[in-house]
C-alpha cells in the first residue's frame, strides 16, 4: 500500500486527550495549533505563523488618544454553565476590562494552560466558543500560547487573555474620578452569572433557568459615551465580589462615600430566590455582562436613556449617589426602611466562578 | 417569594416601629437577648436596629454554633486531616475559625489537609461511599435545627454498612445555653447582664417546640417570645416582649405560629434521641464548661463516632488574652467594647469566633453597622 | 448557618425525596423529618432537609396581626410599668 509522504493523522476530537507532547513545542504542539486554534480563530495575523502579531497604530492615537491594555486569568469551574463557558467568558471579560476605560477594543491574545488528560472535544468546544465570541464582538485573537501541565495540577483548563484597545482623545475615565453628587447607574439585573455557575455544582444541585449574563459590553460603552461624553466619570464591571465590591473599590479610589437604595437595585426574582436558598446576598454575586457607571448629575438622564436603548442595557437603573464621606462607606437604605453599610466581601465564600 | 416577601414589607415595618416607639416606657431600658444567629443577621442586614426606639437594647446571645465552638474542637478536626489523613468535611462557616498554632481549617487545607466544604451531612456520606479507601469525617456542628439531619445520616450510614465514615459531634443544645446565661455561675469571671427577656430562636423551636422555654419564663421570670426569621417577625416579637415587660408578665409566647408548635417536630426529636445522648458536660467557647449542653453518639453508633474511632482526646485551649468573645457571647459586652475589634480583629483576620461567622455579633456589627460607631455619618447629597 | 426558608413541595419522589420550589428555583430535599408533607404544602428547608411544615392559616393570621397595628384597639396605648426601671 502506497505511503502518503506528507500524511499526518488528524487530531482525534472524538476520543483524543491532551498529553504532555502537546505542550512540548514539537510536531504535536504545532498540529494542535494548526488544527484547532488556527482553524477556529483564523485571521491574517495568526496565518503568518509568528510568535507575535504586529499591527498598525489605530487612527485615534495620532489624534491624541491613548492605548489601553488589560489582562485576566480565567479559572472558572465548571468549564460549561448555563448561558456560557470558559471560552466566551475570557473574550467578554477582557473586552470589558478594556472597554471600562472608555476604549475601543482592538486585539486579544490568549494563553492556554491545559491539564494533561483534558479531552480534545472539551478543548475544541471551549475554543469554538471563544472564536464565536471574538467574531461577534469584532475583536480578533491575534496571538497566543499553549502549555500542558501534568494531571492534577490544574482544573482542566486555565486561559489568560490580554486585550489592547485605544481611548479617543479627551476621554479620562478613572476609578478615582467619582465626585460627591455624582449619580450611580447599573446597566441591568445583577447576580445571574454567579448563580448560573453555582447551579452546576453537584453538591448544590438546584434547578433554575437562570443563565449567565456573560456579554461583551464595548458597544454599550460606546453608546453611553456618545450620549454622556465627559460626564461619565467611572466605569467598572462588577465581576468577582459583585456590585458591593465594585462600589467599595470606587469609593476608596475616589475618596468618597456612596448611598444606594436597595429597592432600586434590579435583581430578577429567580436570582433573589436562588440567593436566598444559597444564603447569598445578590450584591456580592459576580456579573459578567453588566457595568456600573458613575456620572455627573447633569448627564445622568441621558446616560440612563442611552443604556436602556441598547439591548444589553434594557434594565438599566439609577441606584444611588456619591457622597462626601471620609470613611468611604457605601451605605444603603434597605427595602425594609432601615440603613446599613454594604461592606467589602470577606474571605472567599464562593468557589471559583470567574 | 411566598411567605418570605410579605414578612419583609417596609411599610409594615415603619408602622411596627412606630407602635414599639409608642408603647415603650421612655424612662426605662428594655434589654432583650436574641439567641439565634439568624436573628442577629436579620437585624443587621435589614437595618432593623435603626428603626427601634433607643429604649430597646438588643443583646446578641450565644446562638451562633460556629461562635461557640471552642478552639480545642477545631484543633481536633485539623489533626484528623493533617495527622491522620482523613477527609474532613465541614460547613463553610467553620473554615475560617482561628484555632491553635495560627491555623484554621482553611489554612490547614493550604498545608495539604484534605478538608472539604459541604452543604449537608449527606454530602459527606456520599463522599465516604465514593472513596471507600479513605476515612471520611463529618465535622458536625449546630443547634437542634442541624442535629436531626446529622442523625439521619448516621442512621443511614449504619444501615448501608459504610465502614469509613464517622462524625466529630459538636452539636449543642439551646435550652442549656440559655440556662447557663441566666444562672451565670461564673459571674465574677464573665460578668452578668440584667436581661428583661429573650427572643427565642426560630428554627430550633420548629424542632424542639415552645415547651422547653417554659422553665425560663416561670423559674427566672423572664418573658420569652419565639420569633420567625424575617425582620417583621423579629419586630413583632420585640413588641410582644415590650408589652410583657410593661404588664409585668413572664410567659412564653409564640410569634412564629406558622411553623412552631408547643410540641415541636416529634419525628425530628425521635431520630435525634435514637442516635444521640446528652454529654455530662461540654466546653463552649466563651461560656466555659456547660453541663448537659451537648450531644454525642450513643454506644450503638460508636463505630461512627470520630472521637472513639480515632481515639481523640480533648485539649482545652484558652482564647487570645485580649479577645472579649466570652463576654460578648454572654451579652455582657458589646463588640465595640473589645480592644481588638476593628483593628487587630476584623472579618478578614478574625482573632475570635464572634468575628468569623456572619451571624456572630462582631461580624454583623462590623459588616453592617460600624458606620454608626463613628460620630460623623455622611448624609446623602 | 441558621439559614432556613419556606419552599413549596412540587413533587414527591422515592424514599423521602421531594422537589421543592422557591421563586423559580427547584431543589431536591429530604422529607424524612416531615413525612406527612404533601405536594402543595410549604415546608421549612434547612441543609437539604425539610424540618417543619408551614401552616398557611397561621401565616395569614400573623400577617393580619401586623396589618392591624394602626387600627385603634382598646387598651393598646402605652402602658407605664409600675416596676422600678
Amino acid at each position: 500500500m502506497p505511503v502518503r509522504p506528507d500524511y499526518i493523522r488528524p487530531l482525534d476530537f472524538k476520543s483524543g486527550r491532551i498529553d504532555m507532547s502537546h505542550g512540548a513545542g514539537g510536531r504535536a504542539a504545532a498540529q494542535l495549533i494548526d488544527e484547532l486554534f488556527l482553524r477556529a480563530f483564523d485571521n491574517p495575523w495568526l496565518r503568518q505563523g509568528n510568535d507575535q502579531a504586529a499591527f498598525e497604530a489605530p487612527p485615534e492615537l495620532a489624534q491624541g488618544g491613548r492605548l489601553v491594555m488589560s489582562t485576566d486569568g480565567h479559572v472558572v469551574s465548571p468549564l460549561f454553565f448555563p448561558g456560557g463557558d470558559l471560552g466566551c467568558l475570557c473574550v467578554h471579560g477582557t473586552i470589558n476590562d478594556v472597554a471600562m476605560a472608555g476604549a475601543r477594543p482592538l486585539y486579544l491574545a490568549a494563553s492556554f494552560i491545559i491539564e494533561e488528560g483534558l479531552p480534545l472535544s472539551t478543548l475544541r468546544d471551549v475554543v469554538s466558543s471563544m472564536a464565536r465570541a471574538s467574531r461577534e464582538a469584532g475583536v480578533p485573537i491575534v496571538t497566543g500560547d499553549t502549555k500542558v501541565v501534568e494531571q492534577g495540577k490544574g482544573d482542566g483548563l486555565f486561559i489568560t487573555t490580554t486585550g489592547v484597545g485605544v481611548v479617543p482623545p479627551g476621554v479620562r475615565i478613572d476609578g478615582a474620578a467619582a465626585r460627591p453628587g455624582d449619580v450611580v447607574l447599573v446597566s441591568g439585573t445583577l447576580g445571574e452569572h454567579g448563580v448560573a455557575v453555582l447551579s452546576q455544582r453537584e453538591s448544590l444541585a438546584f434547578d433554575t433557568t437562570i443563565r449567565s449574563d456573560t456579554a461583551a459590553l464595548h458597544t454599550l460603552v460606546a453608546d453611553l459615551l456618545a450620549a454622556a461624553g465627559a460626564g461619565v466619570r467611572v466605569l467598572r464591571d462588577p465581576t468577582r465580589g459583585g456590585l458591593a465590591t465594585t462600589l467599595n473599590e470606587i469609593a476608596r479610589q475616589s475618596g468618597v462615600g456612596m448611598h444606594i437604595d436597595e429597592a432600586a437595585v434590579p435583581v430578577l426574582p429567580d436570582v433573589e430566590a436562588a440567593c436566598e436558598l444559597l444564603g447569598l446576598d445578590p450584591l456580592y454575586v459576580a456579573n459578567e455582562g453588566k457595568l456600573v457607571a458613575v456620572c455627573a448629575p447633569d448627564v445622568a438622564d441621558a446616560a440612563l436613556a442611552a443604556l436602556r436603548s441598547h439591548p444589553l442595557g434594557a434594565a438599566a437603573a439609577r441606584i444611588g449617589v456619591v457622597t462626601e464621606d471620609p470613611h468611604h462607606f457605601v451605605q444603603m437604605t434597605t427595602r425594609f426602611g432601615g440603613r446599613r453599610i454594604v461592606d467589602w466581601l470577606t474571605g472567599e465564600p464562593l468557589p471559583r466562578i470567574c | 417569594m411566598k411567605y418570605v416577601d410579605e414578612f419583609r414589607d417596609g411599610d409594615l415595618a415603619r408602622r411596627l416601629a412606630a407602635r414599639i416607639g409608642a408603647e415603650v416606657n421612655p424612662a426605662r431600658t428594655y434589654r432583650f437577648m436574641e439567641f439565634c444567629g439568624g436573628h442577629t443577621h436579620a437585624l443587621s442586614r435589614y437595618g432593623v436596629l435603626e428603626l427601634l426606639p433607643p429604649q430597646v437594647r438588643m443583646i446578641h446571645g450565644p446562638g451562633c454554633p460556629v461562635c461557640v465552638l471552642p478552639i480545642g474542637r477545631i484543633d481536633q478536626a485539623i489533626s484528623l486531616a493533617l495527622d491522620r489523613g482523613a477527609i474532613v468535611c465541614t460547613y463553610g462557616d467553620t473554615m475560617r475559625v482561628p484555632a491553635s498554632q495560627g491555623l484554621s481549617l482553611i489554612k490547614a487545607k493550604a498545608r495539604g489537609g484534605d478538608i472539604r466544604m459541604v452543604y449537608s451531612a449527606a454530602d459527606a456520606l456520599k463522599l465516604a461511599q465514593a472513596q471507600p479507601e479513605r476515612e471520611v469525617v463529618f465535622f458536625a456542628i449546630g443547634f437542634e435545627t442541624t442535629t436531626p439531619p446529622t442523625a439521619l445520616v448516621v442512621r443511614q450510614a449504619q444501615s448501608l454498612g459504610v465502614r469509613n465514615f464517622s462524625v466529630l459531634c459538636c452539636h449543642v443544645l439551646t435550652p442549656a445555653a440559655v440556662t447557663h446565661i441566666l444562672a451565670a455561675p461564673d459571674a465574677q469571671r464573665h460578668g452578668r447582664v440584667e436581661l428583661d427577656g429573650f427572643i427565642g430562636p426560630a428554627h430550633v423551636s420548629i424542632v424542639i417546640g415552645s415547651a422547653p422555654y417554659e422553665p425560663f419564663a416561670a423559674g427566672w421570670h423572664k418573658p420569652v417570645v419565639i420569633a420567625g426569621f424575617e425582620p417583621l417577625d423579629v419586630m413583632q416579637a420585640i413588641l410582644m416582649l415590650v408589652r410583657q415587660v410593661n404588664e409585668g408578665r413572664a410567659v412564653v409566647e409564640n410569634e412564629f405560629t406558622r411553623a412552631v408548635t408547643r410540641d415541636g417536630n416529634r419525628a425530628a426529636q425521635a431520630v435525634m434521641d435514637e442516635v444521640f445522648e446528652v454529654r455530662e458536660s461540654f466546653e463552649w467557647r466563651g461560656l466555659g464548661v456547660v453541663p448537659h449542653s451537648a450531644l454525642r453518639l450513643r454506644d450503638c453508633f460508636r463505630a461512627f463516632d470520630a472521637e472513639h474511632r480515632f481515639a481523640l482526646s480533648y485539649q482545652s485551649v484558652p482564647d487570645h488574652k485580649g479577645c472579649e468573645c466570652g463576654a460578648i457571647l454572654r451579652g455582657v459586652k458589646r463588640p465595640t467594647d473589645c480592644k481588638l475589634f476593628g483593628n487587630v480583629c476584623t472579618p478578614d483576620n478574625p482573632v475570635g469566633s464572634c468575628m468569623v461567622s456572619s451571624e456572630g455579633a462582631c461580624s454583623a456589627h462590623y459588616s453592617y453597622g460600624r458606620f454608626k460607631d463613628i460620630p460623623v455619618v455622611a448624609q446623602p447629597a | 448557618m441558621c439559614l432556613a426558608l419556606p419552599a413549596q413541595v412540587v413533587e414527591r419522589r422515592d424514599a423521602d425525596e421531594a422537589i421543592v420550589q422557591l421563586g423559580g428555583v427547584r431543589k431536591s430535599v429530604s422529607l424524612a423529618l416531615v413525612p406527612e408533607a404533601d405536594v402543595g404544602d410549604y415546608v421549612i428547608v434547612h441543609v437539604g432537609h425539610a424540618i417543619g411544615l408551614l401552616d398557611p392559616e397561621e401565616a395569614r393570621r400573623t400577617l393580619a396581626l401586623f396589618a392591624e397595628l394602626e387600627a385603634a384597639v382598646p387598651g393598646a396605648g402605652p402602658l407605664i410599668s409600675t416596676e422600678a426601671p
